[in-house]
């Protein structure tokens, strides 16, 4: 390999950092490095450091600077909202609602809860991924005391009608909390207009640093804290503060969020040549997700008759960077629990690949997967038993 | 994650395809699950002359095909009903644990297309000594 070319169509599942923000961030490593509730100048240089960035988050989602809370990523500030808001509403009631495509952060969170005697309720999604918001109306009880629903899913892209289901929840004074790490810059988000009472981001979906994320929390919310300890984030999350981290948070949102539209009229422009071209040269294979109300970037395709992680291999070998919804890839032997969601056979979920594109991709890019890519199915569907070449029937089960 | 033996049986499997008339076929797994294995045997004076495979399947599941189709050509049906699903893995410089079902899968076909071939010739099938679980190891795939 060595010299090979890498084509990243991953960004979904993390981008790299850019310049600009690695370069705002080091100063915050090697000369402003105290801590912002110290009393001496450096440690001042940190905390304005601090609230720079809160500002930045803040204007990105137009939200007030402090309903921003830093935190350690996506994961923490999903956890965060759900048990926090669960735990400070339980008087009322021990009923969640949640969708069943969250990202595992979420569900594996409302599973935890469902073990301390919540009920939770995951609501389903039609063959594209959209939650109904007629659904979310019906399962509201008296008992419901919190809603979660994710802005834009991880896996097939799909953009959920967040404005409608939050106004729903508003309506029945039930805090809503969206998962947005997939939205945010890439979908232009006010959290006001869109009623949205809490939302999770992580830095390392649009070019910030790893290890980073924030939780949206409106004034007026109640919820408990997750992390206990020092007084750090107006006494809501403790532990001194990632400076360098948050710094390049702030930045990284910023630069997403400047020209949202253009960005995403590039990257969907490439997105949507790719998208066109996989489909007319490779038969028995269907576009998983929403046909328009999807991320910019997103492709999510189920090829017939192979299986996801044999295609990831072959990519791989020819420096192609992306991702599937096999089991075989996941740790577990089940398959992407999203694509089950939407009504995908279990053996077509086994075939699914997902291409996400970003800043770093190309024209060229494009021409490479769109070369690379048929022979890659044509030839594991030679070795497939599933496969008669010719007829193209399927006698899957 | 895998090693450069299962990448080299991956990339350039060996003895992908079928047989024409073949002496015995043996297919296992299940597309639920994600990997379903085709075996093909061709037979003659109770040695397998040849085998070929197709497979469903993820890495582990290809290499072990084109591993355990080696392993059996030019073998007397008892040598290579003695194949484990051990000697395949093995034979591949390890799989990763939760791919061993991989091989086990190969070990299977092998036995169903020689079974195959036993009851066309009227005799009476061979008994697996270690019946493996068609399920995984951890039983999430209930294919």
């Amino acid at each position: 390999m060595g010299e090979k070319r890498i084509i990243y169509m991953d960004h979904s599942a993390t981008t790299y950092v850019r310049k600009e923000v690695v370069e705002a961030m080091v100063p915050y490593h090697t000369e402003h490095f105290g801590n912002p509730s110290s009393i001496y100048r450096i440690a001042r240089e940190s905390k304005k450091a601090v609230d720079a960035a809160r500002t930045q988050v803040a204007k990105a989602l137009g939200a007030e600077p402090d309903e921003i809370y830093f935190t350690s990523g996506g994961s923490e500030s999903d956890n965060w909202a759900i048990k926090g808001i669960a735990w400070a509403n339980r008087k009322k009631g021990t009923h969640i609602i949640t969708s069943k495509i969250e990202h595992h952060a979420v569900i594996h969170t409302c599973q935890y809860l469902e073990h301390e005697g919540f009920t939770v309720t995951y609501l389903p999604v039609d063959k594209t991924g959209l939650v109904d918001p007629a659904d979310l109306e019906k399962a509201i009880t008296g008992k419901t005391n919190l809603i979660s629903i994710m802005y834009a899913n991880n896996e097939i892209g799909t953009i959920e009608p967040i404005a409608e289901l939050g106004a729903i929840a508003r309506k029945h004074n039930i805090p809503f909390h969206t998962d947005a790490v997939q939205a945010v810059g890439n979908i232009p988000i006010d959290v006001k207009a869109q009623n949205i009472d809490l939302l999770s981001l992580s830095a390392h979906k649009f070019y910030g640093p790893k290890g980073m994320g924030v939780l949206y929390i409106r004034k007026g919310i109640k919820i408990h804290n997750l992390i206990h300890g020092g007084g750090q984030e107006r006494r809501h999350r403790a532990g001194t503060e990632n400076i360098a981290g948050i710094v390049g948070l702030g930045k990284a949102i910023e630069l997403a969020t400047a020209d949202i539209e253009g960005h995403n009229r590039r990257i969907q422009a490439l997105r949507d040549r790719l998208l066109k071209g996989i489909l007319a040269k490779i038969p028995h294979s269907y576009l998983n997700g929403h046909p328009v109300k999807r991320l910019p970037g997103n492709i999510n395709i189920s090829f017939e008759f192979i299986e996801g992680e044999s295609m990831l291999l072959w990519l791989d070998d020819e420096g192609i960077c992306a991702s599937t919804g096999s089991a075989c890839t996941s740790g577990s032997l089940e398959p992407s629990h999203v694509l089950l969601a939407t009504g995908l056979p279990v053996e077509i979920s086994h075939g699914s690949l997902r291409l996400t594109l970003g800043n770093v991709n190309t024209d060229e890019d494009v021409d490479f997967v769109l070369e690379i890519l048929p022979k890659v199915v044509t030839r594991l569907r030679e070795m497939s038993p599933l496969f008669k070449s010719g007829k193209g029937g399927c006698n899957v089960q | 994650m895998y090693s450069d033996r299962v990448m080299d049986h991956f990339k350039n499997p060996r003895n992908v395809g079928e047989i024409d008339n073949a002496d015995g076929i043996g297919e296992v797994g299940n597309p639920v699950c994600g990997d379903i294995m085709k075996i093909f045997l061709k037979i003659e004076n109770s040695i397998i002359t040849d085998a070929k495979f197709k497979t469903f399947g993820c890495g582990a599941a290809i290499s072990s095909s084109s591993m355990a189709t080696e392993l059996v050509r030019g073998k007397t049906l008892e040598e290579a009903w003695e194949v484990s699903n051990k000697a395949v893995a093995e034979a591949l410089e390890g799989l990763p644990p939760i791919k061993m079902h991989c091989s086990v899968l190969a070990e299977e076909g092998i036995h169903k297309a020689n079974n195959d071939y036993r009851k066309k010739q009227g005799l009476e099938p061979w008994v697996e000594k270690n019946p493996h679980s068609h399920e995984h190891d951890d039983g999430t795939c209930q294919g």
